[in-house]
């Protein structure tokens, strides 16, 4: 199975009253609580933590996209993701992902992923989320009755961009272009970089990635219990359309703390895990149900089914626990030392039949010192025994990248040379 | 308490109020459908008397009002749905501001309101003013209560999208409670269905308005020839009272500005009876 190290670069400093003083973390979150210099040093923590993950042999490195936002620093992954192009080697490189109605035009997505996936040498996974109704509807003002149709849009001219050979006109109805030629192209152009599609547990989603033969992802902060749910839907849907069970299908993301035992787990990790729960998803509800974001076949079906029901932004706005014990015990953040983590892990995956699991192993205002703990512990001790899950699947949706000896040699580091002072 | 009207000599009418045992019966209206765009469009008449136009507001008509009956009292009341509204599919193919307008001119011409007198509150009364500025031969006298199409960086409208569910009714009606019953699910309606085509109006709603509720109709308020009267619930949450002023500035026709005691965003359906009368008299 691939084992994936995700960061949503959370800033690290939000106040202990957070909660108490203020009413968002997103969309309307108070520029006071903004320090840039501090940014500066949590940016450089956060990318030296991607490139340590990717040191120590997970198979890709994810980012993701997120506007106005506390607990997602990155307005645009793709600046990320350009800079771990340089300095990882082998590491898949996952945008998790550009919400592509955001983008105008739309071909601005198929350029920056290109060069994503030049400079990387062919190592990019192209994320293509619709984006929550934070980010999209309220932060950057998007239509919620009309994101849908423009997402969709998006993706079919982003595909006609990385793989018609010739210039053609784009005659949209929401985008006109007479010139569409990218350069640069991707790499993988056999046909295109692989596409992964993060979803809420909406059942159009999951039709649509089986007929587009994307891979579906549930990125949930709540873990494999409200995930289970989704995933069978998911799963049964697949049948229902007569599509196999290979596992590589489908992506999960889960927060994880390891540890040498479980209580010294309990103990290092809760003060972060408390971080997020309590401050980080401290969303205003008002900001949860722009009408027209949800489909109306998947109100539909949310009025009728408790599992989608379990997935939609509504049931993420009712009152979640923020203690360690309650997160832990509903299944938030997995720990345990390394072989409680490993049987978790593989619970997880071979009851949700998911074959790439994303592992948030930063999380809250967890520390450099910490992540690359919980990052070498679970990459020495518990990857090697997941490792070999579900191999008897061919994955067919991963990078396939230049042939390592024909991709261009980067030269080392050295900043105290380069330093100006 | 939101029932208290300063000044009214007028009694607060209700269409039911949870908690009381008040009850204004509500009869009900003829349905035809006209076709818009391929999509059915509910068009709900009552009364007698020369013809009056309605276009709702937010959220449209899920069910006949006292207002309406008011009306009906002395007027033929022709109270068509636009797209996406109650009653009314086909939001989904109006992509732009003219779009909308060319559909809403159907909705009218095709209900039989080309040069009658025409009303509409919040979303409905902006397109009353779009009709009466593209086409201002084809009314006779319009009124609106709080259209929407303005929006004043110093004095911004409420966004009626970004309401905490519990928040929501306030914002919309001085009484909430009223636009708790008004939206509530009917005895023997369809539970699944009723909530979906609740939401579809204010989706309706989000697909022109979206995000600030400014069409730019300042632009075409100096077209509206035809007498204009302007409806202002005194405790619009959403509407800000100054852009009664902008308006009636702008507009060419003669133009009066009432204000409505005890009544929110959605005047007629907090005071009925007062609002009616106001547009009665106007149209008198």
């Amino acid at each position: 199975m691939k084992l994936m190290w995700f960061h949503l670069m959370p800033y690290t400093e939000l106040p202990d009253d957070f909660k108490q003083k203020h009413p968002s973390v997103w969309v309307d979150i108070h520029s006071s609580l903004f320090d840039p210099k501090r940014a500066h040093h949590m940016y450089n923590d956060f990318m030296d933590e991607m490139e340590f993950a990717a040191e120590v042999g997970f198979d890709a490195v994810c980012c993701n996209e997120h506007h106005s936002n506390g607990y997602g620093l990155m307005p645009s992954p793709n600046l990320i993701a350009s800079a771990l192009a340089r300095r990882t080697t082998d590491t898949a490189i996952c945008v998790m992902g550009n919400s592509l109605a955001l983008y105008n035009p739309p071909t601005r997505v198929a350029e920056e992923f290109a060069m994503i996936d030049c400079i990387s040498g062919g190592r990019l996974i192209a994320g293509f989320p619709v984006g929550s109704p934070m980010d999209t509807c309220y932060a950057y003002g998007q239509n919620p009755s009309m994101l849908r149709e423009r997402y969709l849009e998006a993706h079919d001219l982003v595909m006609r961009a990385w793989t018609e050979k010739e210039t053609f006109a784009f005659n949209g109805r929401f985008n006109q272009q007479r010139y569409v030629n990218i350069w640069p192209r991707p790499i993988q152009s056999d046909p295109h970089p692989p596409v992964w599609v993060p979803g809420g547990g909406s059942v159009e989603t999951w039709r649509w990635c089986a007929e587009m033969d994307y891979v579906y992802c549930y990125l949930s902060y709540y873990g494999y219990k409200t995930g289970l749910g989704v995933m069978k839907g998911f799963w049964e849907e697949m049948d229902k359309l007569g599509k196999d069970r290979n596992p590589f299908r489908a992506g999960f993301l889960q927060f994880v703390g390891v540890a040498e035992s479980r209580s010294e787990a309990l103990e290092r990790y809760a003060e972060a895990a408390e971080y997020f729960y309590g401050r980080c998803l401290h969303i205003d509800p008002k900001f949860a149900q722009p009408p027209g974001y949800v489909t109306e076949a998947t109100q539909r079906v949310g009025l009728q089914s408790q599992v989608v029901k379990a997935a939609s932004y509504q049931e993420k706005f009712k009152k979640r626990p923020t203690t360690m014990k309650e997160i832990v015990d509903d299944g938030y953040v997995i720990v345990g030392n390394p072989d409680d983590v490993v049987e978790q892990l593989r619970e997880v995956a071979v009851n949700m039949n998911v074959g790439n699991l994303m592992m948030l192993l930063q999380y809250g205002n967890m520390s450099k010192d910490l992540t690359k703990y919980n990052t070498k512990l679970f990459a020495d001790k518990v990857m090697p025994k997941l490792k070999p899950l579900f191999s008897e699947w061919e994955h067919k949706w991963w990078p396939k990248p230049m042939q390592r000896q024909a991709r261009a040699e980067l030269p080392a580091f050295s900043p105290r040379v380069e330093a100006a002072e | 308490m939101p029932f208290e009207r300063m000044n009214d000599p007028l009694p607060p009418t209700t269409m039911r109020l949870k908690n009381s045992k008040e009850f204004l019966p509500v009869s009900e209206p003829t349905t035809t459908t006209i076709d818009i765009n391929g999509h059915a469009c509910r068009v709900w008449t009552k009364g007698s008397g020369p013809k009056i136009g309605w276009l709702a507001g937010f959220g449209g008509l899920p069910r006949w009002t006292p207002f309406l009956d008011e009306l009906a009292k002395t007027r033929t009341v022709i109270a068509p749905s636009l797209p996406g509204h109650p009653g009314a599919t086909g939001h989904n193919l109006l992509d732009s501001h003219l779009d909308w307008i060319v559909a809403a001119r159907q909705v009218i011409v095709k209900s039989g309101l080309e040069g009658e007198d025409i009303a509409g509150s919040s979303v409905g009364g902006s397109f009353v003013a779009e009709f009466a500025a593209l086409w201002p031969h084809k009314v006779k006298r319009i009124a609106m209560i709080a259209p929407w199409g303005l929006f004043d960086e110093k004095d911004p409208a409420t966004d009626v999208w970004a309401q905490r569910p519990d928040d929501q009714p306030g914002v919309l009606c001085a009484n909430p409670q009223i636009w708790q019953d008004f939206k509530a699910v009917p005895p023997g309606a369809n539970s699944v269905e009723w909530p979906i085509e609740q939401i579809r109006a204010s989706e309706a709603a989000a697909r022109v308005f979206w995000p600030l509720g400014n069409t730019k109709i300042e632009k075409r308020l100096p077209l509206i020839l035809a007498p204009t009267l302007l409806l202002w619930g005194e405790q619009d949450r959403v509407m800000p009272r100054s852009y009664a002023d902008t308006m009636a500035k702008l507009i060419e026709g003669k133009t009066t500005i009432k204000t409505v005691p005890g009544a929110g965003h959605l005047a007629d359906l907090d005071q009925p009876a007062a609002t009616a009368k106001a547009i009665l008299e106007f149209m008198s």
